[in-house]
């Protein structure tokens, strides 16, 4: 017969078992490894090709005049999608996504991946 | 010092303090088992006193279109027509601190105020969504208000008083007699939920289809204590039907001696029964879809009122029988 | 009693995204409904003509946060066609896995809200924390939760290793455990079948009249599903049914959906069984040459059709994206019809509506919201007005 409240012997046995969600900054998940988080530069490889800056499609990618007067790539993370088309269009594999992906920052321009 | 009894009696326990602290309480109850049926982790403890400590300190807005006096009073009244309610509730002994022949009916009318507040709330805050809410609150009304009072009616009529005292001091003596009228035990307990609007028949404060219905322009003050009258109301109309179907601090070894003890363990006993029909309640609301209008008024009488008018025949009967 | 009218929002808690629903009600009883959108364009369509190709990967994946991979499974067919690509067997198969296993989250994110709607949160509780496995595969699979960036011209952009396919065959068994879980729940439950059935009659005359699509169709009885009808990615090498009810109401979209679950599991376990050994990609060019494509593919919420102009630059010349949701918009109108108040919520929400997704168009004029219905013929003859001026052929 159709009661009301008919799965209710099922579920009511949850109440003495352990929470699916976690208590996030105490409790952590690990995240799978390919995880697409910010991204790591290695300026040794760059060689200033620009391919990044051209195929990124938020515009977080940028070509920045350096020191030793080449241009190489800053990334703003306010900006990015983490699709990680820059790392596959580096011809050098000069950028690496790591899995790091707490990126909370207090002010703007501060979440920025420079060399 | 009789007064100076009477005094705390009123305001600590089991008065308003101790009326609000268990309010608060139930509501920690209620979301806690609730988040933990759905696997969630749920509020900590303190998290209702916490909410109603911030939401005393937020900004208090009256809508333009809003009667304000009606506004106002409407959160205030429906909390001191609980308060007043649970006076008549016996709580510690056999007798509540006032007691007279009818007070039942009495606690009953008292409870009934909430209702109208909410409704008066609603529908002069000028909100469309408030309107319609307090419109689906006064529709509402006579499909849980009936079967309730019919359940009441029925200890009344078992124990042959109107008075919540003279129940209990029956139930007392006869503590089978709650076998008798565990039909109507149950009728009232679903009735309360539709008093309390809580799921199934959260019917007029339907978040996803009116918004919050007469609660829509409520905001800081008025609605903490909106919520909180609402907490104490479930709070007392547990206890009410605590005392009326289970006893209330009727317990296996009621002749305790010195007298303090028994006051202790009987008061034990009142919240004992008290939580095991909030917790009825909370369960009943875990496993369950919003029915609509016309549903509730079908449900109601089609079922709940019948059974209670079939309960008070089973009561009459055994009355006649001579059993009890 | 006097006619009320109500809006449902642009801001309104039943509604997620905003668009407007003024409601004519009779005492509790919707008499009309008065659908305006447009609340949520994002103007992507004419972003995409001013980004190269491979930028637009990111963007076309944007237009929905549930169902973007079928999204970007359209772009790259249109793109790979005029190119005259052909993406190699593994990445199809892989392409495939993606659609169902978003499917599946979607399905399980919609089973879900359309509890809350009716206020059975412990139903959208259970579901999201299933979905919550499903998605946790693809960001294994991908990196990313939502919007996958998976696909790419010319296949795809990760492989999936053989530890990654067994924990997809393994999570499988654990979601269709749950799947039967929530089909005992959803058929049992008296509260929820009180809400569901009969409410929000879409007739199957009406259904093809209005033009519906997916399940909000199938639930009407009407059978057609892209995926059979014509086939794309690896579904003709799939075994798969088209489950349909007759019951045309929001519990049949309820039961079309569920048992879609269980087809979906059994695709992704014959993905998973298949497939081939090979390549990902194959290299396309920047550039693609002047030439059009259309392609059409079975989105959760139904046929979801985009069209590609190319002009020979790496930029696209137009862009243009139906969604289902725009198509079951016509559909949601007649279904409030008839309905209380109360169901408002649950019957616009059971044609798992995607209001962000849908908004492609809004006409300014003199800086407001010009509201100009457009009848059949006017449309016709502005059509072909337009094109003559700029001197384009028929």
């Amino acid at each position: 017969m159709r009661m009301p409240g008919k799965m209710l012997p099922k579920i009511v046995g949850f109440v003495f078992k352990k929470p699916a969600t976690v208590l996030y900054p105490k409790e952590r998940l690990t995240p799978p490894k390919d995880l697409r988080g910010k991204m790591k530069f290695h300026k040794d490889r760059c060689i200033s090709c620009g391919a990044c800056a051209r195929d990124c499609p938020s515009g977080a990618c940028t070509m920045q005049p350096k020191s030793d007067g080449k241009k190489r790539p800053e990334f703003d993370l306010d900006f990015c999608t983490f699709c990680a088309q820059c790392a596959e269009s580096c011809p050098k594999d000069a950028i690496e996504m790591t899995a790091e992906f707490e990126l909370a920052h207090y002010r703007r321009g501060e979440a920025v991946v420079k060399e | 010092m009789n007064w100076l009894l009477s005094i705390i009696y009123l305001v600590v326990f089991p008065g308003i303090l101790f009326v609000l602290g268990f309010a608060f309480f139930a509501e920690w109850l209620d979301r806690k088992v609730y988040a933990r049926v759905q696997r969630r982790v749920g509020p900590p403890f303190l998290q209702p006193l916490a909410d109603f400590i911030k939401l005393s300190s937020k900004e208090d807005v009256v809508p333009e279109k809003a009667d304000n006096a009606i506004f106002t009073a409407a959160p205030i009244i429906s909390l001191a027509a609980i308060l007043a309610a649970f006076l008549y509730v016996p709580v510690v002994t056999a007798t509540a601190l006032h007691v007279f022949e009818g007070d039942l009916i009495v606690a009953l009318y008292l409870l009934t105020i909430p209702t109208l507040a909410l409704f008066l709330g609603g529908w002069f805050s000028g909100n469309l969504f408030g309107q319609s809410g307090a419109m689906r609150v006064a529709s509402l009304l006579f499909s849980y208000e009936v079967p309730f009072f019919l359940a009441l009616l029925a200890p009344a009529l078992m124990a042959g008083t109107w008075s919540m005292s003279g129940i209990v001091v029956y139930l007392y003596g006869n503590p089978l007699a709650f076998v008798v009228t565990i039909g109507a035990f149950f009728i009232a307990v679903i009735s309360l939920q539709g008093k309390l609007e809580r799921l199934p028949f959260d019917i007029p404060d339907a978040e996803t289809e009116i918004v919050g219905g007469p609660m829509s322009e409520y905001s800081g003050r008025r609605l903490a204590l909106f919520r909180l009258a609402r907490d104490a109301e479930m709070v007392v109309g547990a206890g009410l039907i605590a005392a009326v179907f289970l006893g209330g601090p009727w317990c296996p070894f009621i002749s305790l001696d010195p007298g303090y003890i028994a006051w202790a363990v009987g008061a034990a006993f009142f919240i004992l029964k008290t939580l095991i029909v909030l917790g009825l309640l909370i369960l009943m609301k875990s496993a369950v879809a919003r029915i609509r209008v016309d549903q509730m008024v079908n449900v109601a009488y089609k079922y709940l009122i019948p059974l209670a008018l079939a309960q008070m025949l089973v009561v009459v009967l055994v009355k006649y029988m001579g059993w009890f | 009693m006097a006619r009320v009218r109500i809006p449902i929002g642009p801001q309104h808690p039943a509604l997620k995204e905003p668009e407007n629903f003024t409601i004519t009600l009779d005492g509790e009883r919707v008499v009309g409904a008065d659908i305006r959108i447009g609340y949520t364009h994002r103007g992507i369509e004419k972003l995409m003509e001013s980004r190269s190709y491979i930028q637009n990967l990111y963007l076309v994946e944007r237009i929905c946060g549930i169902c973007s991979y079928t999204h970007v499974y359209n772009y790259t067919h249109n793109v790979e066609e005029v190119l005259g690509l052909k993406a190699p067997p593994r990445a199809e198969y892989i392409r495939t896995l993606f659609l169902e296993l978003e499917r599946l989250h979607s399905h399980l994110l919609w089973v879900g809200v359309a509890g809350h709607e009716i206020g059975f949160d412990t139903l959208f509780m259970y579901t999201w924390q299933d979905r919550e496995l499903v998605q946790d595969l693809l960001e294994m699979i991908s990196g990313n939760r939502v919007n996958y960036a998976m696909n790419t011209v010319g296949g795809v952009r990760r492989d999936v290793s053989e530890e990654q396919r067994q924990k997809v065959l393994k999570a499988m068994d654990v979601v269709e455990k749950r799947c039967k879980f929530y089909q005992e729940m959803a058929t049992n439950e008296k509260t929820l079948l009180s809400r569901a059935v009969g409410v929000g009659i879409l007739k199957p005359s009406d259904a093809i009249r209005l033009c519906a699509v997916g399940p909000t169709a199938r639930a009407s009885g009407i059978d057609m599903d892209i995926r059979r009808d014509d086939p794309y990615a690896v579904y003709p090498e799939l075994k798969f049914n088209v489950p349909t009810t007759d019951t045309c109401d929001v519990m049949g979209r309820v039961v079309v959906r569920v048992l879609e679950l269980y087809e979906i599991i059994g695709m992704i376990r014959q993905l998973m069984q298949k497939l081939p050994a090979g390549d990902i990609k194959v290299k396309a060019p920047r550039r693609v040459p002047e030439g059009e494509a259309i392609s059409h593919t079975e989105a959760p919420r139904g046929e979801d059709i985009h069209y590609l102009h190319a002009d020979g630059t790496d930029k696209p010349e137009r862009y243009k994206v139906r969604t289902p949701t725009m198509a079951n918009m016509p559909s949601v109108a007649k279904m409030l019809e008839g309905v209380y108040l109360a169901d408002v919520p649950i019957t616009l929400a059971a044609i798992d509506p995607c209001m962000g997704c849908m908004d492609r168009v809004l006409v300014l004029k003199d800086g407001k919201e010009e509201r100009n219905v457009l009848e059949w013929d006017r449309l016709r003859k502005y059509g072909i007005r337009w094109y003559a001026e700029r001197g384009w052929k028929q």
